[in-house]
C-alpha cells in the first residue's frame, strides 16, 4: 500500500475503530473474539481499500466487521459445542430458544442482556447497530444488505421479542 | 390504516425514520387507537433501556496498538523484501511485537537475572523469537522434518506432535535456553496467533496443566510422560489451555509407547 494510500486509510477508516468493537463485541459476545475479529477485519479492509471509492466510510468497515464476524460464527459453531463448560467463560451466557422463557432476575441490565443474547443474531444486529451505535436506517441497511424497509421490520420485531422477554413492571424506570 | 399495517411503521415513527405524510398518517391512527398506542409506549420503553444499559464500548488500547502495528507493516510491504514467514505470519509477529517490543528490552535481563522466574524467561523466549527472523530454526509443518532437526542439538529426543487436525497446525521449531538450559522449542499457529511449546526433560512426576498470565501473555504449563512444558501466547487462555490439554495427552501417550 502506498503512504498516501495508507495515511489516507488512517484518517478515515481508523476513528471507527470503537464502532468497529462495539459490533463485533455485541455479536461475538466475547472480548478476545471481538479483538481477533476486529483486527482480521481491519486487515481485510487495508486489502480492499483500493476498491472503497468514497460513500460511508464506516457502512463500509462495519460491513466487513459484520462478514468478519458472521465467518467467526460459522466457524466456531462446532468448536463451541465441542468445548466443555467452563464456569468463567459461559457463566453469563444462559441463551433461550424461547424469548418468553421466564426470568428470574433482579437486575434489569442482566435481563436485557440474556434477552439480547437470546435474540436470532439477525434481530440482535439491527437492535446493536440502531439502539446501541445511533445509526440510521438507510446505513444499517448499507452495513447489513437488506433494504431499509427490512431494517424496520426486523427492528420492530426485536423490539417486540424484547419486550416480551423483559420485567413487564422494570424497565421504563431508566 | 389497519393496526397490522401500521406495526412497523410505528417503529420507523418512533425512530423518526418516516417521512412527513407517513408520519401524519401514523398519529392519525395513533388517535384513535388505544393498542397501538399503548405499543408505541412499550417499544419506546425497551428502546429507552436498551440504550441506558447496553452502552457503545471503547476498543481496548492493546487493539488500537495492534491495528496500528498492522498498518506501518501494510506500509513496509510496498518494498518487497525475501522472508521465510509466510506474510500472514509475518504480520502477526508484527503485531504481537506491536504490543510486546516497547517493555521486551526493559525487563529482560537474562536467565536467573533479578527477580526472574521461570515464566519471566518463557515470556522473554516468547517475546524474543517474535522478535526478528528468528522464530524458528527449522520452518516446517511435518514433524517427521523437524523432530530430526533436533538430533544431536539437544541431549534428549523432543516430542514433536501436530496439532493441525484440531487447529494448531505446527510450524516449526527451534533451539533455545531457558535458565541456561538448552530447550526444544515448538511453534504452532492459530488464526493470526503464535504459540510457543518449550519442552525439555524432567523428572518431575505427572502434573496437570496450569495456567498463569504474565504481561498479557497467556501461559500454561506442566509435566507429563517424563517431559516438562510450557505454551504460551497471546492467544486467549480457553484455547491456550485446549492446546496445553492435547500437548499434556500426547506427551502421556509418548511415554507409554516410545
Amino acid at each position: 500500500m502506498d503512504p498516501s494510500a495508507l495515511a489516507r486509510f488512517e484518517e478515515t477508516v481508523l476513528p471507527h475503530l470503537d464502532a468497529a468493537y462495539t459490533l463485533a463485541r455485541y455479536l461475538l459476545r466475547n472480548d478476545h473474539d471481538a479483538e481477533d475479529a476486529v483486527q482480521d477485519a481491519y486487515l481485510r479492509a487495508v486489502r480492499h481499500f483500493g476498491g472503497h471509492r468514497g460513500g460511508n466510510t464506516r457502512a463500509w468497515l462495519l460491513t466487513i466487521v459484520r462478514h468478519t464476524c458472521y465467518s467467526w460464527l460459522r466457524r466456531h459453531k462446532a468448536d463451541a459445542r465441542a468445548i466443555e463448560f467452563d464456569e468463567t467463560l459461559h457463566s453469563e451466557i444462559v441463551v433461550g430458544d424461547d424469548p418468553e422463557a421466564e426470568i428470574v432476575l433482579g437486575d434489569l441490565g442482566e435481563a436485557l442482556n440474556q434477552a439480547i443474547d437470546g435474540l436470532p443474531v439477525e434481530f440482535r444486529e439491527v437492535v446493536i447497530l440502531r439502539d446501541v451505535q445511533g445509526l440510521p436506517y438507510a446505513e444499517i441497511a448499507e452495513v447489513v444488505g437488506i433494504p431499509v424497509g427490512t431494517v424496520m421490520s426486523r427492528l420492530s420485531r426485536a423490539r417486540r421479542r424484547l419486550q416480551r422477554a423483559l420485567p413487564v413492571e422494570d424497565y421504563g424506570r431508566n | 390504516m389497519s393496526c397490522e399495517t401500521l406495526s412497523d411503521k410505528l417503529t420507523g415513527y418512533l425512530d423518526r425514520e418516516l417521512d412527513e405524510q407517513a408520519a401524519g398518517e401514523v398519529e392519525a391512527h395513533l388517535r384513535q387507537c388505544v393498542t397501538c398506542s399503548a405499543q408505541l409506549e412499550g417499544a419506546r420503553r425497551v428502546r429507552a433501556a436498551v440504550q441506558a444499559h447496553l452502552p457503545p464500548l471503547r476498543a481496548p488500547e492493546r487493539l488500537r496498538d495492534n491495528v496500528r502495528a498492522m498498518l506501518r507493516t501494510q506500509a513496509s510491504r510496498a518494498q518487497p523484501r525475501r522472508t521465510w514467514l509466510p506474510t500472514w505470519a509475518a504480520t502477526a509477529a508484527a503485531l504481537v511485537l506491536g504490543v510486546a517490543g516497547g517493555w521486551q528490552l526493559a525487563t529482560w535481563r537474562g536467565p536467573r537475572g533479578d527477580g526472574s522466574d521461570l515464566a519471566t524467561e518463557v515470556v522473554a523466549g516468547h517475546v524474543r523469537s517474535l522478535e526478528g527472523a528468528h522464530l524458528t530454526d527449522i520452518a516446517s509443518s511435518e514433524h517427521h522434518t523437524v523432530k530430526p532437526w533436533f538430533a544431536g542439538k539437544l541431549d534428549f529426543s523432543p516430542p514433536v506432535p501436530d496439532f493441525t487436525p484440531e487447529g494448531f497446525p505446527l510450524i516449526g521449531g527451534r533451539l533455545d535456553y531457558l535458565g541456561e538450559r538448552p530447550v526444544a522449542a515448538l511453534v504452532y499457529g492459530r488464526r493470526q496467533h503464535f504459540i510457543n511449546l518449550f519442552v525439555w526433560p524432567s523428572r518431575d512426576s505427572n502434573a496437570l496443566p496450569a495456567a498463569a498470565s504474565r504481561r498479557g501473555y497467556h501461559l500454561v504449563h506442566g509435566s507429563a510422560g517424563g517431559m516438562t512444558y510450557w505454551a504460551i501466547s497471546d492467544l486467549n487462555e480457553s484455547e491456550l489451555s485446549q492446546f496445553a490439554q492435547l500437548v499434556a495427552t500426547d506427551l502421556g501417550h509418548g511415554a507409554a509407547h516410545p
